[in-house]
């Protein structure tokens, strides 16, 4: 297994690249929810950029990856396009999914999203199948599943690690432990202090790292993808965050605690990482300034043309419920 | 059925799915075969369905799994997702409950949700049903349960024949197939099947041809029906018996045709009585031939209690053959 050297100059840019665009999109999202433009539930990953934007640029266009309901940032990260996002989660035909998916379950094969699902704990099994067909192929794919901290308390958190350990398929579990089960604390409804100490249970390496350092996050992906690829069998990451926002936007989160989230607030990595390079001479103001606006001006193009394209037509409302016997 | 099946040996339907299986791997590289115990190790299966197939095809194509439902569906779906063909044995029907969410919520909707992007073509095989004395969670039958999700196939085998051409075909369908197998019928020998025949999914087979009533029945109920037939015969009443063999999607076309000519049905099956398909095979007849029918749809299921061990109480519990006599006999004779 090779031990990583850290991403170099330009993938911490293209980390930034990814921050910015998740961090503006959820800005965004919620103003147009907020606005009453938008009508869905959503599930802000606000907080959580750094672990999809460090974790995925370690991966290719033809890696897999089941996310969660709680997954946009994930999405994007992997090369959902905007547009086909945006047209989605506002229900219209141009979306990824022809507005039958919706924000819970965007699918989108040509980048390797194969699905996204809105039950707890339901993206690992998949993935481990995702990554059975990389192991029988031989291609060299990874599959990549992410969730949360509560998921791992779910039986189907136990049930995949430990086949994916005795299969040694290529796989990587990411939980993002945000500190929350919707609204229970992570340590009210968890066993142990650590996720990651939970994969000597299932005879696979667990690495515990600070999801907020986009540096520390990059290298402990870039071990899994590595052992990974090797054939070296599966890795649990357990990468720790705060989500910035309730379960679901617009609740009250009167159960998390104020003061910690206003440190984790006043912690956000997002201007940490931008001002760090910066100071280091990786970047220019200038250059991360236009890349935000660019991002800004995408974001608001694909929502802007998600409003003005058409609702699917009901007569799409019984098709692909099964496919065509040949 | 061909002169030469006819001639042939008769078959166990256990060796039917063993043949259609290994025709299939033969054919397609793809597909592949996982569940517990199912390689030759574990003894290839508990009932000796895949037997000899890892010996055969190898132990990367049939991989005996942990006792892990959710596990083993999540793994059958995921590599349909990219291409391969997963049959997927969950051994007994019972234990589908612990692998709910994989089936209904993901294998079941991934088209839909997906706008038709993914696609989920795999066959969960599973066994089940009353008589061994295997008691409240072994011998449940729940097409009903999965008929009910949009995105689910079910089919179930009555025969040999049948077993291997629905396999194949399950096997062929781009969705989620669960294909139920009953316990009881596996070691009974009938016709054997001829190498890579089909039996088109959602296609009814007339077993018996009669004028005077119609029994719509499946699986292991179709025995049971044929020898009331029989002795309804003696009695000069003419039954017509269909074996839907599939049950999502159901044949109403030929439902209907036979309904139409006999104006009486009894539905029967060994799952519970309400709430079943025999209420929704009643439902569409009675909407689509109100005027035609000249007594009511009558239904014969199982009991509604949890299936019961000690044997009269489990032969209680069952429908058979003299129970639809009866009712047989009642609807045409007043």
């Amino acid at each position: 297994m090779t031990i990583p050297n850290g991403p170099d100059g330009p993938t911490q840019v293209e980390i930034f690249r990814r921050m910015a665009l998740l961090k503006a999109n959820d800005d965004y999202t919620r103003k147009m929810v907020t606005g009453g433009k938008l009508f869905i539930p959503y599930y802000s990953y606000r907080g959580q950029e750094v672990i999809p934007a460090a974790a995925f640029v370690n991966l290719t266009d033809q890696d897999y990856l089941c996310t969660i309901y709680r997954g946009i940032h994930d999405l994007l990260s992997k090369g959902l396009p905007l547009p086909l996002l945006w047209s989605e989660i506002a229900g219209r035909s141009s979306g990824a999914c022809g507005g039958k998916g919706g924000p819970m379950h965007l699918t989108y094969p040509e980048k390797g999203v194969m699905v996204t699902t809105g039950i707890v704990g339901s993206s690992m099994p998949i993935a481990n199948g995702l990554a059975w067909g990389s192991q029988l192929s031989g291609d060299g794919r990874v599959a990549v599943a992410t969730f949360g901290d509560a998921a791992s308390n779910i039986g189907a958190f136990h049930e995949s690690l430990n086949m994916a350990s005795v299969w040694k398929l290529p796989v990587i579990f990411l939980c993002q432990n945000n500190q929350f089960g919707e609204h229970t604390p992570f340590a009210k409804a968890t066993s142990c202090e650590k996720i990651a100490d939970r994969a000597a249970s299932y005879g696979m390496p667990g690495i515990h790292v600070d999801g907020n350092d986009p540096i520390a996050m990059y290298n402990a992906m870039a071990e899994a993808v590595a052992r990974a690829r090797a054939g070296e069998g599966p890795t649990l990451i357990e990468a720790m965050t705060y989500r910035f926002h309730g379960h679901v936007f617009g609740d009250k989160d009167e159960y998390m605690d104020k003061a910690v989230k206003a440190e984790a607030i006043a912690n956000d990595p997002y201007p940490r990482f931008r001002a760090k390079l910066i100071a280091d001479g990786t970047a220019t103001e200038d250059q991360l300034a236009k890349m935000e606006a660019d991002i800004q001006a995408e974001i608001e193009a694909a929502a802007n043309a998600a409003w003005e394209a058409p609702f699917p037509d009901v007569a799409e409302l019984t098709t692909d419920v099964y496919g065509e016997v040949a | 059925m061909s002169d030469t099946a006819t001639q042939a040996k008769p078959m166990m339907v256990v060796a039917a799915l063993n043949q259609a299986l290994a025709d299939a791997m033969a054919d397609d590289e793809k597909v592949l075969i996982l569940g517990e115990d199912v390689a030759d190790p574990e003894g290839g299966g508990v009932s000796g369905v895949t037997k000899g197939l890892s010996t055969r095809f190898g132990d990367k194509r049939v991989k005996s799994t942990p006792i892990s439902e959710q596990a083993i569906i999540g793994a059958a779906i995921g590599a349909s997702l990219v291409g391969y063909k997963p049959v997927a044995e969950i051994m007994m029907m019972n234990f589908t409950t612990v692998a709910m969410d994989m089936i209904v919520n993901h294998a079941a909707k991934l088209r839909y949700m997906s706008g038709g992007h993914t696609g989920v073509p795999i066959v969960i095989r599973c066994m089940t049903g009353a008589g061994f004395g295997t008691g409240g969670q072994h011998s449940d039958f729940w097409e009903a349960w999965f008929s009910h999700v949009a995105g689910m196939k079910v089919v179930l085998p009555s025969n040999a024949e049948d077993a291997y051409g629905l396999m194949r075909s399950a096997i062929d369908d781009p969705d989620p197939v669960l294909f139920i197998e009953a316990m009881p019928n596996y070691w009974t020998p009938s016709a054997p099947p001829e190498t890579g025949h089909r039996v088109p999914l959602g296609k009814a087979r007339v077993a018996l041809e009669g004028t005077d009533i119609t029994i719509v029945t499946y699986s292991r109920m179709v025995n049971e029906a044929l020898g009331a037939a029989a002795k309804l015969a003696e009695a000069g009443i003419s039954a017509e018996v269909v074996d839907l063999r599939t049950v999502q999607p159901w044949d109403e076309e030929t439902v209907l045709a036979s309904v139409g000519k006999t104006g009486r049905l009894i539905v029967t099956h060994e799952a519970v009585t309400p709430f079943g398909v025999g209420a929704e095979i009643a439902a569409v007849v009675q909407e689509k031939l109100f005027g035609k029918l000249k007594s009511p749809v009558t239904r014969i299921g199982a009991a509604f209690t949890p299936v019961p061990f000690s044997k009269p109480l489990e032969s209680a519990y069952l429908p058979d053959a003299a129970k639809i006599v009866e009712a047989a006999t009642k609807l045409v004779k007043g």
